[in-house]
């Protein structure tokens, strides 16, 4: 119980402390201004749904594997709590968009691909609804966890067909990219402090799935009685 | 070896279920046609806008019909429980997939061999020249449908609402399929080779993966 909390604490005490960076420490932007500071949450969102996404599909592998229910509670609180990053995502996207691409959205690659991401979790989770026994369920949903997260790849490899308007990448892109040292700095801290948040977050949805499971096990012992 | 045999056996079994009654076939081409014409209401085109969007058009409606003829994939053994006996008459529950995944392949690509003429005809779109080309893109493109969607079918035939929720499982994991498939049909029409030889690679690789996956973990699927 008190693990839960220090954790929690400290999760709360990096956003606040990244956003306090990302608003007071990292220098302005030249051309783009106030709005870029979105970045430092847009991208560490988006880095820590990722690893969200792919904690859950760790969690898919593990129960077709080992047909454990605790990679089942992995594979679930992996995909809605990487949901709720990319749809942080999603909406930074646009608010920084408007003003500086002049457009609220376009379908260039990185976006449109986002966005499939989105949607092929919210199947995953739709489909979690809709089957009753719970092995079954978890099974199933591992199964097309596996098909959802192999399909990312190809995803983004297709939809780069099309022209990207997205800028280019900022971090480990090629030769005349990088970000300003403080910047650099700023960045990674929100990063690491989206992923002790994310980390946090998996954690509580995690032990709330292990505690609906004995409810239902305990409601079901008492009515066979 | 038996892995052949028994998908041979297996594949004239879903061959001739199909051809006694070809209702799959004809009620997915009468539908694909009712697309395409409402498309055509909707956005009344011009030549060229009609050259231009036609293609990407004709994979939707390819892929609406697709996700709606492989709802009674799975759900027609599972409602006649004849499932475990087929379980128990393969060694390799890997033929089951394989015989479904070339019984709808090819069902696909007969619906769209009637359809093309039609399409053609009605947006204007010249098919001939590059035929072999496109009869290609039409074959990896109705595979990589049939091989996401076969594996997807046994699951949404085992959940409740599964006439709504092939689609929702189907349509967001095939947008690889649509995406390059249309892009590359287009290029064929205005001779673009580049975005054509890049395009096929591409959809060969989508079909080599889920064909992987689905040999890797298809007999889960199965699983009682």
């Amino acid at each position: 119980m008190s693990k839960r909390i220090i954790l929690g604490a400290v999760a709360i005490l990096l956003v606040i402390a990244s956003a306090y960076a990302a608003f007071f420490i990292a220098p302005e932007e030249r051309t783009m201004g106030v709005i870029q500071r979105i970045f430092y949450f847009h991208v560490a969102s988006a880095w820590a749904g990722f690893t969200a996404f792919f904690l859950c599909f760790i969690g898919n592998l593990l129960y077709v594997w080992k047909r454990a229910q605790k990679y089942d509670w992995l594979a679930v609180s992996g995909a809605e709590v990487g949901l709720a990053f990319t749809t942080v995502v999603l909406i930074t996207g646009p608010i920084w968009a408007h003003p500086v691409w002049g457009i609220w959205w376009t379908w260039d690659a990185r976006l449109t691909s986002t966005f499939v991401l989105w949607l092929l979790y919210v199947s995953y989770l739709l489909l979690r609804t809709l089957v009753e026994e719970p092995d079954r369920r978890a099974l199933l949903s591992s199964l097309f966890g596996i098909f959802a997260f192999i399909d990312v790849p190809l995803v983004f490899g297709a939809i780069r067909w099309w022209r990207t308007q997205h800028p280019q990448p900022v971090i480990a892109g090629g030769q005349g990219s990088g970000l300003e040292p403080t910047m650099k700095a700023v960045f990674f801290f929100s990063a690491f402090a989206m992923h002790v948040f994310m980390a946090f977050l998996v954690t509580e949805r995690y032990a709330l799935e292990k505690m609906q499971t004995e409810t239902d096990f305990l409601a079901r012992e008492v009515e066979a009685q | 070896m038996s892995l052949f045999s028994n998908t041979a056996v297996l594949l004239s079994k879903e061959l001739r279920t199909e051809f006694r009654s070809r209702e799959l076939l004809t009620t997915t081409v009468v539908f694909i046609l009712v697309v395409l014409i409402l498309f055509s209401f909707a956005i009344s085109p011009t030549t060229e806008e009609s050259r231009e969007f036609g293609p990407g058009l004709l994979w939707l409606a390819i892929l609406f019909a697709a996700s709606l003829m492989l709802q009674p994939c799975f759900l027609r053994e599972q409602s006649n429980d004849t499932l475990s006996s087929l379980r128990l008459a393969v060694s390799d529950p890997f033929s089951i997939f394989l015989a479904k995944l070339v019984a709808n392949t090819l069902f696909l690509l007969l619906t769209e061999l009637i359809m093309l003429p039609f399409f053609a005809i009605f947006y204007n779109v010249p098919i001939l020249p590059e035929f072999p080309w496109l009869l290609l893109v039409l074959f990896l493109g109705s595979l990589g449908i049939s091989v996401a969607g076969t594996a997807l079918s046994a699951i949404s035939a085992q959940a409740r609402m599964r006439e709504l929720l092939l689609p929702l499982l189907l349509l967001p994991l095939l947008t690889p399929v649509l995406v390059v498939s249309a892009t590359v049909t287009v290029s064929l029409f205005e001779r673009d080779p580049i975005v054509k030889g890049k395009g096929i690679a591409f959809l060969a690789v989508f079909d080599v993966v889920f064909l992987t996956a689905l040999w890797l973990f298809g007999e889960y699927l199965l699983e009682e």
